[in-house]
């Protein structure tokens, strides 16, 4: 399987999806080479519309487009998106309702070398308090593009969030995804680990060393983060003896508290182990070096497994 | 032009206002006061109220950006026969589509606001898709001049120049007041007329309750470029009770006072002449 990045999976398919569909539009803001959007940019100019350094205002003039029926991506960094023009998303995108597209690329600890102002590990949190709002988080290239297109053939206001780096293919050509309904990359009776974006790849290790020890794992792909698929997580909760989850961002308001609500309200409670980003600044380095540094990692997902498993 | 018919609407809007906002005991009638003159000018007289009544694709679109003036766009959207005038009485009431702010689903209203400094920027958006798809209807978007300190505004302002829009015109209600006092004392805002020309506006400064002066600015259309209208007005304009008392900004009426300001309006329209 191939080692695309999602942005640039993104970026390809939404060019090809703009031949057909002419009501695709692309904003941008001073972020073209970021999003890898040059190419939308060069094919489809008149539906390309650069905002400069000014997230705010990009984000509400999409929606503006959207209120007349285009299908708007507006696209950037995650770390400025999601903050600094969450107002925008709350308010002319979720609440408005419009036909809008955050597209957050470089997210979680995709900046790591760039320092705490370039991290997004609170926007799982912050996006999933909007109501009306679908939050998508793909882990592969084919994922990325499959997303992709189910955000042009729907109407409604989303955010999807993709890490800058080529990652590990975990999907083949021509797979089918239903938004609201997690992906089972792994069968397994014993442990389920749920996962979403870059951590699927890393949850999958974890099942591989998790079989050697006769530990079967079920894991997983959550790539819808709202609306999350409760069933799924109900199902593991009734299946499985442990649920560990594994998420680029703060233990703080994101896939674990999520999938930790409905563990809990469930006829069939059972022992979690949320796997994330600790409350506080973290350290400078490249992605690799701090999902190893902060145990999002195959061998925490073991430790932690056998320790709920007591085994 | 009939200016009187005009004159009259407005101040028979006013006390529309006024009602919604003694029944309800909420709303902000200083500032829905001073822009009353100026949806008067759009709603009775540029724009094609018919088009919007059918959401025709043509349509002109109106965005409050200055969103706490609800109650003033409401009146007008009522008497208009956006829904009807007995709604009106349901402001701010629980389970309402009357908020204090437009809400998204209230016919006539093109998006919701009430955080400050977005109005710009949505408008902008209508306004570009309004030239790609070569549509020749306009964009209106009223702000406040306490407003003008957000940093989004002026986001906006350097985007519409770029963009060229000469279908969008922004309106500054500039009543010189905000919730805490005068504008130039809370953070100036200056001279609003050199600042947009220097981002690449057409700016026109006017008297904003005067329908001859007002009119004709707001009709300003110049080739590549967006128009900015500031209309010079009096927040509480119509009533000695609330004129340019910062207070009045959402201040409700005791019945005193709401008599007061009911006589005063009346007055107003009995003196337009016939
Ligand atoms: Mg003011």
């Amino acid at each position: 399987m191939s080692k695309v990045s999602c942005r640039k999976a993104f970026s390809a398919r939404l060019t090809e999806l703009a031949r057909e569909d002419q009501s695709i539009f692309v904003l941008a803001t001073d972020s073209r080479g970021s999003v890898t959007i040059g190419g939308f940019a060069a094919e489809h100019p008149d539906r390309f519309i650069e905002c400069g350094i000014a997230e705010q205002n990009a984000v509400a003039i999409a929606a503006g487009l959207a209120k007349s029926g285009k299908t708007v991506f507006v696209t950037g960094p995650a770390c400025f998106l999601a903050a600094r023009a969450f107002e925008q998303v709350k308010i002319d995108v979720a609440y408005n309702k419009t036909n809008v597209k955050v597209i957050g690329v470089s997210s979680g600890v995709s900046y790591g070398p760039l320092g705490g102002t370039h991290t997004s590990t609170h926007d799982y949190a912050g996006m999933r308090a909007l109501p009306n709002l679908t939050v998508l988080a793909p882990s592969d290239n084919v994922q990325a593009a499959s997303l992709t297109e189910y955000l042009v053939r729907t109407n409604g206001p989303a955010y999807m969030r993709m890490g800058r780096g080529d990652v590990e293919g975990i999907y083949r050509d021509g797979e089918q995804f239903n938004v609201g309904v997690a992906k089972e990359v792994n069968k397994g009776s014993d442990i389920t680990i749920i996962a979403c974006g870059e951590t699927v790849w890393h949850a999958l290790q974890a099942a591989g060393k998790l079989e050697k020890d006769a530990i079967s794992a079920r894991v997983l792909d959550m790539f819808t983060i709202k609306p999350l698929d409760e069933a799924a997580v109900r199902q593991a909760a009734r299946e499985t003896r442990a649920i560990i989850t594994l998420e680029e961002h703060s233990l703080f308001g994101g896939l674990g508290e999520a999938v930790a609500h409905i563990v809990v309200t469930s006829a069939t409670p059972v022992p979690m182990r949320i796997i994330g980003f600790p409350d506080e600044e973290l350290l400078v380095g490249r992605s690799a070096e701090l999902f190893a540094h902060y145990g999002l990692s195959a061998d925490n997902v073991v430790a932690a497994a056998k320790d709920l498993l007591e085994v | 032009m009939n200016i009187r018919k005009l004159e009259k609407k407005a101040g028979q809007l006013r006390l529309d206002v006024l009602d919604m906002v003694f029944n309800s005991k909420a709303g902000h009638i200083g500032g829905s006061f001073s822009g009353m003159d100026i949806l008067v000018a759009l709603y009775y007289y540029l724009m094609d109220v018919g088009k919007i009544l059918r959401s025709d694709p043509d349509r002109d679109r109106f965005v409050l950006s200055k969103g706490h003036c609800a109650e003033a766009l409401y009146a007008v959207l009522a008497d208009q026969g956006f829904f009807t005038k007995d709604e009106l009485r349901t402001f701010t009431h629980f389970g309402t589509r009357l908020a204090e702010h437009p809400t998204r689903d209230i016919p006539g209203i093109e998006i919701a606001t009430g955080a400050l400094g977005h109005g710009l920027s949505v408008g902008i958006g209508m306004a570009l898709f309004l030239r790609a798809d070569r549509v020749p209807a306009h964009v209106y978007v009223l702000m406040g001049d306490g407003e003008q300190a957000e940093g989004s505004v002026w986001e906006a302002a350097m985007a519409a120049a770029k963009f060229g829009l000469a279908n969008l015109t922004a309106i500054i209600d500039r009543n010189r007041l905000q919730i805490s006092g005068c504008t130039e004392d809370v953070m100036p805002v200056g001279n609003l007329e050199e600042k947009y020309r220097a981002f690449g506006w057409q700016a026109l400064v006017c008297d904003g309750h005067d329908f001859s002066q007002l009119i004709p600015a707001l009709a300003t259309r110049v080739p590549d470029r967006p128009v900015v209208v500031i209309a010079e007005t009096i927040k509480g304009r119509g009533s000695k009770v609330m004129e340019n008392i910062a207070e009045w900004h959402h201040q409700i009426p005791t019945a005193t006072e709401y008599q007061t300001i009911k006589a005063d309006l009346e007055k107003m329209i009995q003196e337009v002449s016939p």
